[in-house]
């Protein structure tokens, strides 16, 4: 398959912005998640929420306006918008477990057909912690990854099951690789749609989930 | 009414440290960490500390400074990526870590204050965070039991405090500063400015001064970790 298929970094964030709905509150994860700040379609409003205790994220400050009581969960100097609220770290995490948060945009190291998801630790090398993905995943409405669909020696990172260590369990609905997008549905996952330029042969062969229909 | 009032950092840990305790600290990196109490509290020299602390500072700021003197022997935390002393500490099995989910950090120290022992949560069902722990059913989900926290000192730092220890903080620096300080038996706060009494809106007040056992005036360093800009354009 040719490197050039498919979508690169920006176009996947653009595909994944298209799965916001007007008025939602949502969660963007670190990495290609934040990018789809920048791709947020004309007439749709939502609302980011950054897990360290602000709803209502804006756009990083301009030089010399950097404030060092104002950062994402990233820990980036962000800015705040008028209708911006700030609570606590328990605020936080009650609204994300409490299911107030519409959809968690995160990125993944490996997903599998029933959903489970891998994206916090590799055994053996130098291990960071989940931060806030374990609640996320398991409290809001809807979990998008976005991903590529296979690692840097050409294996799916599409599996039938996780190797790696869990984020959560079944707790993925729709993955938004270079690829195309799929969704986990009953017996393995859906092809939704392919990247331009990919067949669905193309996402068959880079996928080792059972894929049906 | 009592004086909750301390000239530094060192007076007002005086009587309140221990080997072996179990301090709770505020921040979020290095956003809204008690920096002041945890340079005093390297300077008193204390040893074998458990600290909750949703990070663990980066080399030579925040906890970092209590891991280079090894003064901590275990850290329970979400996240600890910026520090490399801390992972060769970890991996030469120097320091004991203690992962836990993010939020169900922030509801362990919440719920430890709010005299709660413990509480069942979604989070972490099916991954190594349930190993061990309790199971049930609700209403055919699963959840796991997660204990409350109840530390001998919590360590928070806000943006403004009055005498009576209400506590105003500021911005996404208020974080765990909240949690922490309600789960400390002992809660010391180290604030940008006390202001007299009368001069913060008790309408609000973000926390309490019911939480806050002794106050200490800064200056901050405030280090920002990451810092992100965007450029002006041009009109």
């Amino acid at each position: 398959m040719s490197e050039h298929k498919g979508w690169d970094r920006n176009q996947m964030a653009a595909r994944a912005a298209l799965e916001l709905q007007d008025g939602w509150y949502v969660n963007l994860g670190i990495g290609i998640p934040t990018l789809v700040a920048n791709y947020i379609p004309e007439g749709i409003e939502v609302t980011l929420q950054s897990e360290n205790g602000m709803l209502g994220m804006g756009p990083f400050p301009f030089e010399g306006e950097e404030d060092a009581d104002l950062i994402n969960a990233g820990k980036q100097t962000i800015t705040e918008l008028p209708q911006t609220a700030f609570f606590d770290s328990a605020t936080s995490f009650a609204m994300i477990r409490g299911g107030k948060i519409a959809m968690a945009i995160l990125g993944a190291m490996e997903v599998d057909e029933n959903g489970d998801l891998a994206n916090w630790m590799i055994p053996g090398k130098l291990v960071k912690g989940m931060g806030g993905a374990m609640d996320l995943v398991a409290g809001v409405g809807r979990v998008v990854v976005v991903m590529d669909h296979t690692n840097k020696a050409g294996e799916s990172k599409v599996l039938k099951a996780c190797t790696l260590p869990l984020t959560g369990k079944a707790v993925v609905d729709r993955i938004i690789s270079n690829l195309g997008v799929l969704d986990v549905v009953p017996g393995g996952l859906k092809i939704v749609e392919t990247a331009p330029g990919v067949t669905e042969a193309d996402l068959r062969a880079a996928t080792e989930a059972t894929i049906v229909a | 009414m009592g004086n909750k009032i301390y000239k530094t950092a060192a007076e007002a840990l005086e009587g309140h440290l221990q080997d072996g305790m179990l301090i709770a600290a505020g921040g979020f990196g290095l956003c809204g960490i008690p920096e002041l109490l945890i340079a005093a509290i390297r300077d008193a020299g204390t040893k074998e500390l458990t600290v909750a602390s949703n990070n663990a500072g980066v080399d030579g700021f925040g906890l970092g400074v209590l891991l280079e003197t090894r003064q901590v022997k275990k850290m329970i935390s979400s996240y600890v990526g910026e520090n490399a002393e801390f992972m060769r500490q970890y991996l030469s099995g120097e320091l004991e870590l203690e992962f836990n989910p993010q939020g169900t950090l922030a509801e362990r120290m919440r719920a430890g204050g709010a005299g709660i022992p413990g509480f069942y949560t979604k989070t972490g069902v099916g991954t190594v965070i349930a190993e061990g722990k309790e199971h049930h059913d609700f209403d055919g989900q699963t959840y796991i039991l997660e204990r409350g926290i109840v530390a001998d000192l919590a360590i928070v730092k806000a943006w403004k405090a009055d005498p009576s220890g209400n506590l105003v903080f500021r911005k996404t620096a208020r974080n765990f500063n909240v949690p922490a300080a309600t789960c400390g038996r002992v809660c010391i706060a180290e604030v940008e400015e006390i202001v007299p009494l009368g001069a913060l809106d008790p309408d609000a007040i973000h926390l309490p001064g019911i939480y806050v056992t002794k106050i200490v005036q800064g200056p901050h360093e405030k280090r920002i970790e990451q810092r992100t800009t965007r450029k002006k354009e041009a009109v």
